[in-house]
């Protein structure tokens, strides 16, 4: 089980969280303006990393708020939890190779 | 190869099993292939058999980081069936049912297929419902589907809770009397030793670290061997499918997910068939070891690692202990984690990519085994004529652009 260090409350169980998918992702000003192919991308694909993956989760039987947790998803260690940076692209993404 | 038959079992035994000839060779790569097969699965191995069996390629590598079988082919709870709600998913997974059937004869290899039917259990009148209906697509696309009430459940298996005062009472079921379980390293093996037989080439402890590609068309698959060269290139690796996509820079519609599964320790049978329960959310049958295999969902986190949290497997357990509270003090002897690639409408993808005579073959998500032959069979259609066979035509890739999905989550009698 994982050991999450919510931002606001402090380390807790993994069982008290939702898992979010991957973080990051900005949902596009004008969906009008995009090909299918992007909105495509936008919607469906995923960098699923091997490796460092910067992801959302929910302290959902805690302080109910969202926020950020970059983990490695081979040894499942925990790096860093931190609010959600905002806007969304501010932080850099981490390169899908690593 | 030699002709497995009771003749050479005794023959065999006369020499004390010493001379039992090896059941595929070891090659070392050769530098060029006509097509190489990614991944040394269940999947892999059917997709190199049926190219050379049904397409006549003679030419054919399947390279393998680990050991064949050694993923989610020997991970998975070995179910069978074919009861999936939409036409193009049950038409797909008939297709592969059919390949089983006769699947221990065709590869000369048994692969202990037993039809014993799989049970998915209705907890609420709208479970019922959603039963009933997929029972009627399944019977109008030539399947064989029932709709069973508690008391035949209870009859045919003693030991289910079928109390109306259960925490989540079973009202009735689904029950597809052709379905099963089938041992999962057989198939590996049985799909290997009759590839190899065609000539196909099992390149074990060869990781590919790269796609080459020249012009828009892919040209070979750097490995921890050394380069090999192909024309085509087909890759089936599962929880990996989004790293092999990286390396020809495609993007995936997938995510990796750890899915754990355990057995028991080994007892006297006590259950000959398999059930599945979408609301409580498990499933169990019992090996002919005499092993309960239980299984539920996914971890709900990205993961490589092939293993889980704890509390999921807890999870799994309650809801076995909910059906059959006699297993209450059954003792857990092993439990492991494969990485299933989840696809975001639990179908798989089965397709051509942007990439010139690069193939892919993933998210099957939770339920890939049922389907090994059939996979095989419609991949290497798709390899050998450059184009998808009409069972795997709706798998496409594109679809995730036209919206053209195929949405068996949860419609696919058991949740994914």
């Amino acid at each position: 089980m994982l050991l999450i260090a919510c931002p606001y409350c402090g380390e807790r169980a993994e069982t008290e969280f939702s898992y979010g998918g991957e973080a990051g992702i900005a949902r596009p000003k004008d969906p009008h303006a995009l090909s299918d192919e992007q909105w495509a991308d936008y919607l469906f694909m995923r960098k699923n990393s091997r490796g460092m993956h910067r992801e959302l989760w929910n302290h959902a039987q805690g302080c109910r708020r969202w926020f950020e947790v970059e983990r490695d998803t081979v040894s499942y260690v925990i790096k860093e939890c931190y609010e959600i940076a905002t806007p969304a692209t501010s932080r850099d993404n981490q390169s899908r190779a690593d | 190869m030699k002709k497995y038959s009771a003749f050479s079992l005794l023959r065999n035994a006369f020499s004390h099993n010493r001379d039992w000839p090896e059941a595929w060779r070891s090659p070392e790569p050769k530098p060029e292939y006509d097509v190489i097969i990614v991944g040394g699965g269940g999947h892999g191995l059917a997709t190199a058999y049926y190219l050379a069996k049904e397409h006549g390629a003679r030419n054919i590598a399947v390279v393998e980081k680990g050991w064949i079988g050694g993923g989610n082919t020997g991970r998975n709870t070995t179910i069978v069936r074919s009861n999936y709600l939409w036409t193009e998913a049950s038409l797909l997974y008939e297709k592969s049912m059919q390949l089983w059937e006769g699947l221990s004869q065709d590869l000369n290899f048994n692969v202990m297929f037993s039809q014993r039917g799989v049970y998915n259990l209705g907890h609420s009148l709208q479970d019922m419902r959603d039963i009933e209906r997929r029972v009627g697509a399944n019977r109008l696309n030539g399947i064989d589907a029932e709709v069973v009430t508690a008391a035949q459940i209870k009859k045919a298996i003693p030991i289910i809770n079928t109390s109306p005062a259960a925490r989540y009472p079973i009202l009735g079921a689904s029950l597809q009397r052709r379905a099963g379980v089938a041992r999962h390293d057989a198939v590996a093996w049985g799909f290997a030793r009759a590839a190899d037989a065609l000539g196909v080439d099992i390149i074990e402890q060869c990781e590919v670290t790269g796609i080459n590609r020249e012009n828009g068309r892919v040209t070979g698959v750097e490995t921890t061997r050394g380069s090999i060269r192909a024309r085509k290139v087909g890759v089936v690796v599962a929880g990996n499918a989004t790293v092999l996509a990286d390396m020809a820079e495609l993007r995936l519609p997938i995510e990796s997910h750890p899915l754990q599964a355990l057995v028991s320790e080994p007892m006297k049978p006590v259950l000959d068939t398999v059930v599945m329960s979408n609301a409580v959310h498990g499933y169990i049958s019992q090996s002919d070891k005499g092993e309960l295999v239980i299984g539920a969902g996914i971890d709900a986190y990205n993961g490589y690692g092939q293993r889980g949290s704890f509390q999921t497997i807890e999870h799994t357990l309650e809801a076995i202990i909910e059906l059959f509270p006699v297993l209450s003090r059954v003792r857990m002897l092993r439990m492991w984690g494969g990485i299933v690639d989840i696809c975001p409408d639990a179908c798989p993808i089965i397709s051509k990519m942007p990439v010139g005579g690069l193939y892919f073959n993933c998210g099957w998500g939770t339920g890939g085994f049922k389907a090994t032959p059939g996979s095989g069979w419609v991949f290497a259609h798709t390899i050998a004529r450059d184009e998808p066979h009409d069972l795997n035509a709706p798998f496409d890739l594109r679809r995730f652009e036209t919206g053209a999905l195929i949405d068996e989550h949860g419609a696919a009698a058991v949740a994914h």
